[in-house]
């Protein structure tokens, strides 16, 4: 019975899984730059409040998530949209030397700001160059 | 949530078609709905909707990080034209990788229903949204009329 009820939990999240890759997302546009410390990445989020946006990072990936909420009345019928559909979501793919841990996530006016930090060892460095 | 609203404008038989014209038009750069005079092409910053109900016609722009106060918002007769400019500060000492945000001047110009009242215009900015609210005039709202 465990084993039957353990095939249709799986099942069940496969089929979720398969309607959540065909699901129609907002690709947020982003900024991504790298100073001697860190790499920050800006996404534009407009709608998204904190509470319904989702960061998430660890070794491999950055993934940046959020539902946006509009204030629109009852009834309401669409005359134009540019925009039909209101989940955003982006994932990068994040290399070792950055520090996971260390993330920083900032939201404001729809703009997520996103910094990670770099680890010490791989901080660049200045070389100077030595002129006889 | 607004796929209700905006997501779903047809019924099931006409949705599959739509779906289908949709993901031409994406292909072939048209949008679904028969052009506005004033449409632009996709990925025009900032992307706009725009829905209404027989009280109101609300617009919304999707513009994240605006100062909203520099915002240039104006109303003539059933015309909303709203324009601004974001600027991004560019880090001096960072090597970019990606530079996808719209940086510079922008303005759309919306048409809206006949009936609106130029008088009765409300705007806020929240969390990236700018929405604008038009009162449309009592005059042309659907009526009951009770059949005695």
């Amino acid at each position: 019975m465990t084993t039957n009820q353990g095939v249709a939990a799986s099942e069940s999240a496969a089929i979720e899984k398969k309607a959540r890759e065909r699901e129609t997302v907002l690709v947020p546009a982003v900024d991504i730059f790298e100073d001697a410390h860190q790499i920050t990445v800006q996404a534009e989020m407009p709608g998204v409040s904190k509470d319904k946006l989702n960061v998430q990072a660890d070794r491999n990936g950055l993934l940046i998530e959020g539902d946006m909420e509009i204030d629109m009345s009852t009834g309401m019928a669409a005359l134009y949209a540019d925009l039909q559909t209101t989940r955003y979501r982006r994932s990068f793919v994040l290399s070792g030397e950055l520090e996971t841990e260390r993330i920083e996530a900032s939201l404001k006016d729809g703009l997520l700001t996103v910094r990670i930090p770099k680890r010490v060892e791989f901080r660049t460095r200045k070389i100077k160059v030595n002129v006889p | 949530m607004f796929e209700n609203y905006f997501g779903g404008l047809d019924t099931d038989l006409f949705e599959q078609f739509r779906r289908l014209e949709s993901e031409m038009g994406q292909l072939f750069g048209h949008s679904p709905w028969p052009a506005g005079i004033r449409a632009v092409q996709r990925g025009t910053f900032p992307p706009i909707n725009v829905g209404a109900t027989p009280e109101r016609v609300d617009v919304y722009l999707f513009a994240a990080g605006l100062d909203a106060r520099k915002l240039d918002l104006s109303i003539q007769q059933n015309l909303l034209s709203v324009s601004g400019s974001r600027r991004i500060e560019a880090n001096e000492n960072a090597e970019y990788y990606r530079r996808e945000r719209y940086d510079g001047d922008f303005r759309r110009v919306i048409t809206l229903p006949d009936d609106v009242d130029p008088e009765r215009v409300d705007a806020r900015y929240r969390d990236g949204v700018l929405q604008i609210t038009i009162q449309r005039r009592e005059a042309t709202r659907p009526r009951q009329i009770t059949v005695s």
